[in-house]
């Protein structure tokens, strides 16, 4: 009973002790495990001229494409700011307004230039059917488009959630 | 506890076991890939590619769910010394790991077209990753040693700190900014998926957990029958040192 | 039915999917299932070394049950309460 006791004691310490250490180190690494800044976090990070990702959602109504065809432009918000965006290439299916986004690149005078651009698909799934049923009754509000609500190019009436 | 770990109780309540797992999974595996691909509707966003979920999440599911229970029974076989426990766990390390093989694979075959790449070094992919490379450290650690019983040993404690990835895994698209989208099933709140996709989701999981259970019981009986394998020709030496 | 097999044009990504679970989750059955067979084989032929000839026949019925159920003759052995014939 008691060596019985004693391993699992300490076995019970060793654990306590590997979590607390695990949780510092990623505590400690925390900006280096993050995948992505969001235009409100770049307020205050210093990103200077490096690459780095900036993530957040498509505005309503921001995107363009340009005349040569291959080059869009589009503001990346999180609804208390935004960034413009600049990308030349082939977008993923996914990309759409009012969804989620993660562009890779820098600041280029005030511009993020993007050297790539990969969706982020939120954590909803529906059949079409239900979207349209959802939307009609007012109920749902895709969940993009809510957080958009600054947005002002979004009609007053498509604001509303829940 | 003991009772159950008692190799002989096994053989016998495993081979009444047997049939009805095997059965099962039969079952759930047909109508889960009914439902999968014929019984649900494309996603409002993601058409059809959201089919790969099927597969793609219970399997993620599963990878977690047999490393926790190969830790679990790495503890036991540490503090209790349970015969069965460290065979468990050998027995079980393959299917984990080829469930997250699938994890891993059908998640690069549904990112390329929704997200835009096949991988990104996020945290959530990173850490999953990192619980295969687990299991292949495991499976090849168990087999360096010539005594099977420090080799087991040495495999318990690699599985008990490899436990830490496991909450890692979980909450990562809740603590860190990630591609990976956060939970939709085991989430507060309540599930965000529609029943439509949320039940062919849920039978090919319970499909997969009935499979593991099938082979995890064939590979815990193959690795007894090793046993008994070594003691017999253990015995027939000596027979024939004395005879 | 090509509609089926197109998914949305999403074909390339959704059938490997599919393809490579059943190929992983079928392989690993197939070879612990292997696995298995010949382990129990060794063991029969090795207790068939151990047991004297005369006594090989009793001693082969008496160790079938509890080691040797493959999930074919699981079923079949069920009835007979396999855990007392090994037992007795």
């Amino acid at each position: 009973m008691t060596r019985k006791k004693r391993r699992l004691y300490m076995l019970g310490l060793a654990l306590l002790g590997l979590g607390a250490a695990t949780a510092l180190t990623l505590t400690a690494f925390q900006d280096n495990i993050v995948f992505f800044y969001s235009p409100s976090q770049l307020q205050t990070q210093q990103v200077g001229d490096r690459n780095f990702r900036l993530g957040g959602l498509v505005e309503q109504g921001s995107v363009r494409k340009l005349t040569d065809g291959v080059t869009t432009e589009f503001r990346v918000t999180d609804t208390a700011h935004t960034i413009d965006v600049r990308y030349r290439g082939q977008l993923p299916d996914l990309f759409r307004e009012g969804q989620g986004v993660v562009a890779e690149g820098k600041l280029t005078g005030g511009v993020f230039v993007a050297r790539e651009v990969l969706a982020k698909h939120d954590e909803t799934y529906m059949p079409p059917e239900v979207s349209e049923a959802l939307k009609q009754a007012g109920v749902y509000k895709n969940p993009a488009e809510g957080k958009t609500a600054a947005n002002t190019n979004a009609p007053p009436a498509a604001t509303k959630k829940e | 506890m003991h009772r159950f770990a008692n190799p002989a109780r096994f053989l016998r309540l495993s081979a009444l076991l047997l049939p009805w797992t095997a059965g099962a999974t039969v079952i759930l595996l047909i109508a889960g890939l009914y439902l999968s691909l014929f019984g649900s509707p494309p996603d409002y966003q993601q058409g059809d590619t959201v089919r790969i979920m099927y597969i793609h999440v219970p399997a993620a599911w599963m990878s977690l769910f047999v490393y926790t229970n190969m830790a679990i029974a790495a503890a036991a076989g540490l503090v209790w010394k349970h015969p069965l426990a460290d065979l468990f766990a050998k027995a079980a390390a393959p299917i984990g790991a080829g469930f997250t093989l699938i994890c891993l694979v059908t998640g690069s075959l549904w990112g390329a077209p929704m997200w835009g790449t096949w991988w990104v070094w996020d945290a959530r992919l990173t850490s999953v990753l990192i619980l295969f490379f687990l299991y292949l450290g495991y499976m090849a650690l168990v087999n360096a040693f010539d005594d099977p019983q420090r080799g087991a040993r040495a495999g318990d404690v690699l599985l008990l700190v490899g436990i830490v990835n496991v909450p890692i895994i979980k909450f990562s698209v809740d603590w860190w900014n990630t591609l990976h989208q956060p939970a939709s099933v085991v989430r507060m709140g309540g599930p965000t998926i529609d029943s439509s996709m949320l039940i062919p989701l849920l039978v090919m999981a319970v499909g997969f957990t009935t499979y593991f259970i099938t082979v995890v019981i064939l590979r815990l009986r193959a690795e007894l029958a090793q046993r008994k394998i070594q003691t017999l020709r253990f015995s027939v030496a000596g027979d024939g040192a004395t005879g | 039915m090509t509609e089926f097999f197109a998914m949305g044009g999403y074909a390339a990504f959704v059938w490997p999917a599919y393809g490579l679970a059943a190929l992983v989750l079928i392989g690993l059955l197939a070879v612990s299932l292997k696995g298995l067979r010949e382990a129990e084989a060794t063991v029969r032929a090795l207790e068939g070394v151990r047991t004297p000839r005369r006594r090989a026949r009793a001693a082969h019925s008496h160790t079938t049950h509890s080691h040797t159920d493959s999930p074919h003759t699981a079923p079949s052995s069920a009835p007979g309460l396999p855990g007392k014939a090994s037992e007795g």
